[in-house]
């Protein structure tokens, strides 16, 4: 293995991981909202129209509903189609076709048709882009069987996950958090496919298990670090997936540390932090030391002013308060 | 909603270990149904409950060791909360008295320890430092909390391991074969603490009489001629009516001293001694022996030893006997120098029957007599008193017939 490094960008191992599979796999193409001509609304696709044709680039109209749908037949079909939504909030209007079909058409149909769908979607909050353009509900399509919900944060998990998603034979939805396209980072030259069933220790500690996935994985670093000064060695997980959720994992980070902070910019009732909090107590409720607690975003429409949302989203602060409190009984 | 609360099943109690729970949220349960098993340093007890009404939620889960007055289970009531101590028998026997019983002053909780510990909140602590504790055999309360909000931690549970005693070994040597349940150098420390206690605080004073048991023996020789064997009757249930009987009118006698006062009871509930086979001594109590035939005393007394025997006794005959009866006999003793056991405040003591010389209207004669002997509470009562007690139970085993 080359130890080669390159620097790049969250937002470049997206588009990597996206050529990489269109060279891999002619039945591979990309379709969604001005992601041809005008590149991206995210900038992700920028040059690929030039290098893959019109046929493989596929600008669509305005209508969710309509592409994903698309997107279900091709799969169908036999192509290997990536479906952008420009946002998780968007994709709502496409919420019958994910869930109503692209989930359920391999059961309705016997096992006679699989959807082997790949669909990305931007997430998340801190951009200013106000109530309709930065909620995370990436935890609501957890909850859904028959999709596979993944989360990539780190450059590897941008540069690697696509390709496993497309060679999966049932729908697979990637939701990328708008904060990360831009962060900078190195990543080895030869960087591929990795797996997405695990979770993974971003972090090895032994006094509190620190658990979040996406946008919050690096202030939740960030916040480990902090609590180190104090004496606090915290173990940061990654879970990469939402669903299936890698519980082993969890479980074995909490059985370890005895204690668990969950980090979510998900709204807290009904999350996912909800759903990782009653595996905690399914499954190592005899190994906790204190309350398992949380910090989400705080439930109000994401505000616009840029002090409101930055006080409505998981913050480090908040995150190292939470868990000195756990570890000390005081913050 | 109503707590049910880990009961104090004796003077010196602290603690009880939740063995089972005999109902599951949604039972509908009434006073006096056996709601859980509780082990204390005396066994395994049956724990009753004196409200009706519906479980609403089981607090404590079976294996935890929790202080006397934790909440064990939480309950939808009725509404019609009856007094613990309202006597069981009572309502159904004599619906007359069922005002009087109500109108009575709140339970006398046989321990003064139950009301240092009713206000102590619940214990927190965390799973894992109950795991810990439990391994480490180290008593949670009065362990200080670090963790969130107050609660014992794991490192909290220790550190206390460094430096308090744990409290399920005890401080000598166990012996090595533990009956099922039964802790007997717990249950031994128990009763040190018990008599200690009562002759430390306690002014006893001593009486002893007499009693001549020949109409007694011949009443019960031909009653029993009478009967198939398994209905026979013991001439100790007779000792034991007489003395239920004899407190009637002695009601300084029969009650508890409390926070520095005697409070009479109503009910007559007699402690009988039971010596344990493998050691150790119980004193569990039988309910309105006043108000009982000798049959039904007969049987609930056979029940009660057969039960205090296979630590299956109820947490109410534990906790509230108003007197204790201790009889010797069967060990060849004659006189009986009782320790109250406290709070009670009286222990009537029987020796064994003995064929004695006896002159009488000037004639000598072979009788069986018993001694019978009375350990008193001299803040309570006097040796008038506790003489004219003893007198009216040597006069009621002249009548056994009535008794």
């Amino acid at each position: 293995m080359s130890t080669e490094m390159i620097k790049t960008t969250y937002r470049e191992a997206i588009r990597a991981a996206i050529r990489d599979a269109m060279l891999r796999d002619e039945r591979v193409f990309l379709m969604g909202e001005d992601v041809g001509r005008y590149g991206g609304c995210f900038a992700v696709s920028k040059g690929l129209l030039d290098e893959f044709g019109p046929e493989r680039i596929r600008d669509t109209p305005l209508s969710e509903s309509a592409f994903v749908g698309a997107g279900i037949g091709a799969a169908m079909g036999g192509v290997r189609p990536i479906v952008e939504i420009m946002t998780v909030n968007f994709s709502l209007l496409a919420l019958d076709q994910i869930v109503n079909n692209a989930a359920t058409i391999l059961h309705m149909s016997g096992g006679q048709f699989n959807i082997p769908l790949v669909i990305r979607m931007t997430t998340g909050a801190g951009r200013q882009l106000a109530a309709q353009h930065s909620h995370s509900l990436e935890g609501w399509y957890a909850h859904i069987p028959g999709i596979k919900v993944l989360t990539p944060a780190t450059l590897e998990d941008a540069r690697g996950m696509l390709w496993p998603a497309l060679e999966d034979p049932d729908p697979v939805l990637i939701f990328e958090n708008g904060l990360l396209y831009n962060m900078e980072g190195e990543l080895a030259a030869d960087a591929g496919p990795v797996d997405i069933s695990k979770a993974a220790i971003r972090r090895p500690g032994q006094h509190i298990s620190l658990i979040t996935y996406g946008g919050t994985l690096f202030k939740t670093l960030a916040a480990a670090d902090e609590l180190a000064r104090d004496g606090i060695d915290a173990e940061v997980v990654d879970l990469r997936i939402l669903r299936p959720l890698d519980t082993e994992m969890i479980v074995d980070s909490v059985t370890r540390t005895h204690r668990a902070v969950i980090i979510d910019e998900g709204w807290r009732s009904g999350s996912i932090s909800a759903e990782i909090m009653a595996r905690i107590m399914e499954n190592a409720f005899y190994e906790l030391d204190a309350p398992v607690a949380r910090v989400c975003s705080v439930e109000v429409p994401m505000p616009y002013p840029k002090h409101l949302e930055d006080a409505a989203i998981p913050q480090v602060p908040a995150i190292v308060a939470a868990s000195r409190r756990v570890v000390t009984g005081h913050e | 909603m109503s707590e049910f609360r880990m009961p104090s099943l004796g003077a010196d109690m602290e603690f009880g270990t939740l063995v089972d729970w005999r109902v599951k949220p949604g039972d509908v349960v009434k006073r006096g149904d056996v709601v859980a098993l509780v082990e204390t340093e005396k066994g395994v007890i049956e724990v009753e409950i004196f409200e009706n009404g519906m479980i609403d939620s089981l607090v404590v889960q079976p294996g935890q060791k929790v202080p006397v007055g934790t909440t064990l289970a939480t309950l939808q009531s009725d509404g019609k909360k009856i007094e613990a101590q309202a006597a069981p028998a009572s309502a159904a026997i004599a619906p007359v008295a069922t005002a009087a019983v109500k109108e009575e002053k709140p339970p006398l909780k046989a321990s003064v320890a139950l009301a240092l510990v009713a206000e102590a909140s619940r214990l927190r602590a965390s799973p894992l430092a109950r795991k810990r504790a439990q391994e480490l055999g180290v008593d949670l309360s009065g362990i200080p909390g670090t963790g969130v909000d107050g609660s014992i931690t794991v490192v909290d549970v220790e550190r206390a391991a460094g430096s308090v005693k744990p409290s399920a070994a005890p401080t000598t040597p166990a012996p090595p074969v533990t009956p099922k349940g039964l802790d007997l150098a717990a249950m031994r420390r128990v009763i040190a603490a018990a008599m200690a206690r009562s002759k430390r605080e306690i002014p006893h004073y001593y009486l002893s009489t007499t009693i001549d048991m020949r109409r007694s023996l011949d009443w019960l020789a031909a009653e029993n001629a009478k009967r198939p064997v398994t209905k026979r009757l013991l001439y100790s249930a007779l000792l034991i009516r007489a003395v239920a009987l004899a407190l009637r009118s002695t009601p300084e006698l029969n009650g508890f001293w409390i926070d520095d006062g005697f409070q009479a009871s109503e009910g007559i509930h007699i402690g009988v001694a039971i010596s344990l086979r493998q050691g150790g001594l119980i004193n569990p109590a039988l309910h309105d022996v006043d108000k009982k035939h000798l049959d039904e005393l007969m049987e609930n007394m056979l029940d009660l030893v057969n039960r205090a025997r296979t630590g299956h006794l109820r947490s109410s005959e534990l906790s509230d006997g108003t007197i204790t009866v201790t009889n010797l006999g069967e060990q060849g003793v004659e006189t009986v120098f009782g320790v109250i056991y406290p709070p009670q405040v009286a222990l009537v003591g029987f020796g064994k029957i003995t064929e004695r010389a006896e002159a009488s209207n000037g004639m000598v004669g072979a009788r069986p007599m018993i001694d019978a002997t009375l350990a008193a509470d001299h803040r309570v009562s006097d040796g008038h008193r506790g003489g004219r007690f003893l007198l009216a139970i040597g006069r009621l085993l002249q009548e056994p017939e009535k008794l």
